[in-house]
């Protein structure tokens, strides 16, 4: 079935974004010639750590932290669960996180039986709740070991006032080791103030014009932590394994980009996000927005559409070319339900019409407008 | 696509009769399972099938339906100590019901399936479900629920082979799936664990009395809820005595009753929530009746549809001569005289 005519508009960027040209320039060489283990102790080794040091020094600048405070990891996932288990490993007590965590957060927490804190409409940490898990766990006589909010959403795109989570978690739970899942924002927010109030930051390269299988995780001086990863010591003893230079290379140069244009990526995908939410919310009816733009980040566009399934809606736009998503998808490929809209509070009639349209630096008008048709007359048809 | 070597060969037929082909794995179950087609190692399978075909290859989460159309009425079933057949019910309620559904909304002209039963057109127009080719593999008994809109919507694309051809086929074609072993279990019960452990979890099993016709007491079993009429092991019964069948299940009065064999014989057999391919035969007209899914089928007389046949759908099918009592919960399938066609069918009372 295979009928689809025109250019793919790829609206999926939150799943995994095109590399940035810089990137793939950056990486090349050492993909090629310069393929040598910074660890060694030639001349050949030194110049990949050089670009290994180099790039520590602009991700860490870029991030506002210091360079010994960046560890390089396999991914986003990676640096999550080195955050939650690293800091109960190492200091014991409960982990919390909110209940619309990504899944590397929150099957860790779980896994580790800890708490889980309500969330708002939409899809926010529920502060006066979280303030009561943290006494209620001190009552009890027990310690936060760690807690963990994510920065931005990954299916509803929210943004979460980090600064305000800090001063609850300090204020309730002063020991505990503060980590933020940064995953969806170093694309639209300007992350150094997340860094600035948490002690454990994770990112994922591939969601801002990276390779997959990088990440990194802000690890604050005099924070401690088990390692996940244990080996050779590499990044400081802190995450083991034969440095990958071409991903760190490509990671920071990404980066860089990415921070370099910001502001006017906000003003512009921002723009067009606005269109695409007019688009088929004047259009259709009994079609939600699910998290009012002034609480969402630019790239994101999440919709709850009723009387329509996900998985239905996906296969009329994939046949139309429009790359889009709902949900996660669980081992076989199969849409899960959203444990993000069920802890929102999503009525059943909206839920399963969940529709997640995220853009990003190759995002065009023409593909908004494309998004715009299809998803209006694939809605239609579904309702008939 | 279950990732088995029928539904891959179904759709290599489809692809090389020119169809545009879309390959779907449905999700059904989200427990634990090491059996059927929910594994991810069989949605690979089939995945795999279908970049071999060059087909696109989806997957369907119905599993919300699965659980409240399979199997909590499987465990409901059970609980009321009948012998339910869930494979049939996910046909009845996922392929050709929810599956279908969506084919037709995503504008699909048909849904075709791995299953060994041919879809005939008759010079009347009627459409009918006849048996596979392979009569060893026949599974017409399984897919006895189409009605007419239904078949005009389905394909059976290797029902006209023998298993031993579809196999040659997967193999010509180098598909991985072509000498993976038919699977015979019910898809969310393990392996391991099996139907007493998958129930347990589910139901308080009671324990009951084994009493033979007089109602002494000869045996006993832990769970009520796990006895089939007809069933002969497990009743702890003292050895040395005459072969005993089960011939009756009261799960309320906690009693299983057993006797000889020949006490299992009925004259006739009551059938509800029958489903008719088309119109319901006429009274006193002789069918061929099967009562399993590779059971051999009995000539019959249909004798009583109580009510309204279409709509409601009991009947009363008296034998030709007596067989054994049919399970409570079982599908009781009819054929045509010519034991050719699938006529319709129900579930035993």
């Amino acid at each position: 079935m295979n009928t689809g005519s025109g250019a793919l508009a790829y609206l999926d960027h939150a799943a995994t974004a095109p590399m940035r040209h810089e990137a793939i320039e950056a990486m090349r060489p050492f993909l090629d010639e310069q393929f040598a283990n910074p660890s060694g102790s030639h001349r050949f080794s030194r110049s990949a750590r050089r670009a290994v040091d180099e790039a520590r020094d602009d991700v860490a600048a870029v991030l506002g932290c210091a360079p010994g405070e960046v560890v390089f990891t396999s991914g986003g996932t990676e640096a999550d669960n080195a955050a939650i288990f690293g800091a109960v490993r190492r200091h014991g007590g409960v982990a919390v996180c909110s209940a619309a965590e990504h899944h590397a957060v929150l099957h860790c927490v779980e896994h580790l039986g800890g708490e889980v804190v309500r969330v708002d409409r939409n899809g926010l940490i529920d502060l006066d709740a979280l303030a009561s898990v943290l006494a209620a766990v001190s009552a009890r006589n027990d310690r936060v070991g760690v807690v963990s909010v994510m920065a931005v959403n990954n299916e509803v795109g929210s943004i979460t006032p980090m600064r305000d989570v800090a001063r609850a978690v300090r204020a309730g739970a002063p020991g505990a080791v503060l980590h933020s899942d940064a995953v969806q924002a170093a694309c639209w927010l300007d992350v150094r103030d997340i860094v600035l109030v948490t002690d454990v930051v994770s990112f994922s390269a591939h969601k801002f014009g990276g390779p997959k299988g990088m990440g990194v995780m802000v690890q604050k001086s005099g924070i401690t932590l088990e390692p996940l990863i244990m080996g050779g010591g590499q990044e400081r003893d802190r995450r083991s394994g034969t440095t990958n230079v071409a991903g760190i290379v490509a990671t920071a140069a990404a980066l860089r980009g990415t921070v370099e244009q910001r502001d006017a990526e906000i003003q512009r995908v921002g723009a067009l996000k606005e269109r695409l939410v007019a688009g088929i919310t004047s259009q259709l009816p009994d079609v939600m927005q699910t998290v009012p733009s002034q609480h969402s980040v630019a790239g994101i566009a999440h919709f709850c559409i009723a009387d329509v399934e996900s998985e239905a809606l996906l296969f009329l736009l994939d046949e139309a070319n429009v790359c889009a998503s709902a949900a996660s998808a669980c081992a076989s490929g199969a849409m899960e339900p959203s444990h993000v809209l069920r802890a929102m509070g999503v009525e059943p009639r909206f839920v399963k019409g969940a529709l997640r349209l995220s853009l990003g630096h190759t995002t065009t008008v023409a593909d908004v407008e494309r998004a715009i048709e299809v998803v209006v007359a694939s809605v239609r048809r579904l309702r008939r | 696509m279950s990732g088995g070597v029928d539904s891959s060969v179904a759709a290599a037929e489809l692809r090389r009769e020119g169809h545009d082909v879309v390959g779907v794995t449905m999700r059904l179950w989200g427990g634990e399972s090491d059996t059927g087609c929910c594994s991810v190692s069989d949605v690979d399978d089939a995945r795999r099938v279908a970049q071999q075909l060059r087909i696109d290859h989806l997957v369907f989460n119905f599993s919300e339906e699965f659980n409240d159309t399979v199997v909590s009425p499987y465990v409901d079933a059970h609980r009321n100590g009948t012998t339910p057949n869930p494979c049939i019910e996910c046909n009845r309620h996922l392929k050709f019901d929810r599956l279908s559904q969506r084919a037709r909304l995503l504008g699909f002209d048909a849904v075709a399936t791995g299953h060994h039963a041919r879809i005939e057109r008759q010079p009347s127009g009627v459409w009918r479900v006849a048996r596979g080719a392979d009569t060893a593999k026949d599974q017409s008994y399984v897919v006895h629920m189409l009605d007419q809109k239904e078949l005009a919507y389905t394909l059976f694309p290797v029902g006209h082979l023998t298993k031993t051809q579809v196999r040659e086929r997967a193999s010509e074609l180098g598909l991985r799936t072509a000498s993976k072993p038919d699977s015979q279990d019910v898809c969310f019960i393990s392996k391991t664990g099996g139907r007493e452990t998958f129930l347990g979890h589910r139901i308080p099993f009671r324990r009951a009395r084994v009493v033979d016709e007089s109602g002494t007491e000869v045996g006993a079993v832990d769970a009520v809820e796990l006895v089939t009429i007809g069933q002969r092991r497990g009743l702890r019964l003292p050895g040395g005595s005459p072969k005993q069948f089960v011939l009756a299940v009261d799960v309320e009065a906690g009693t299983v009753v057993v006797g000889d064999e020949s006490r299992l014989a009925c004259d006739t057999v009551m059938v509800g929530n029958t489903r008719w391919s088309h119109e319901p035969p006429a009274l006193g007209a002789s069918v061929l009746v099967q009562t399993s899914a590779h059971g051999v089928a009995r000539e019959a007389v249909l004798e009583e549809i109580v009510g309204d046949a279409r709509a409601t759908n009991q009947v009363v099918l008296r034998w030709r001569e007596p067989q054994r009592r049919v399970a409570p919960g079982q599908s009781v399938v009819m054929y045509d005289d010519a034991d050719r066609v699938v006529l319709g069918g129900g579930i035993a009372l």
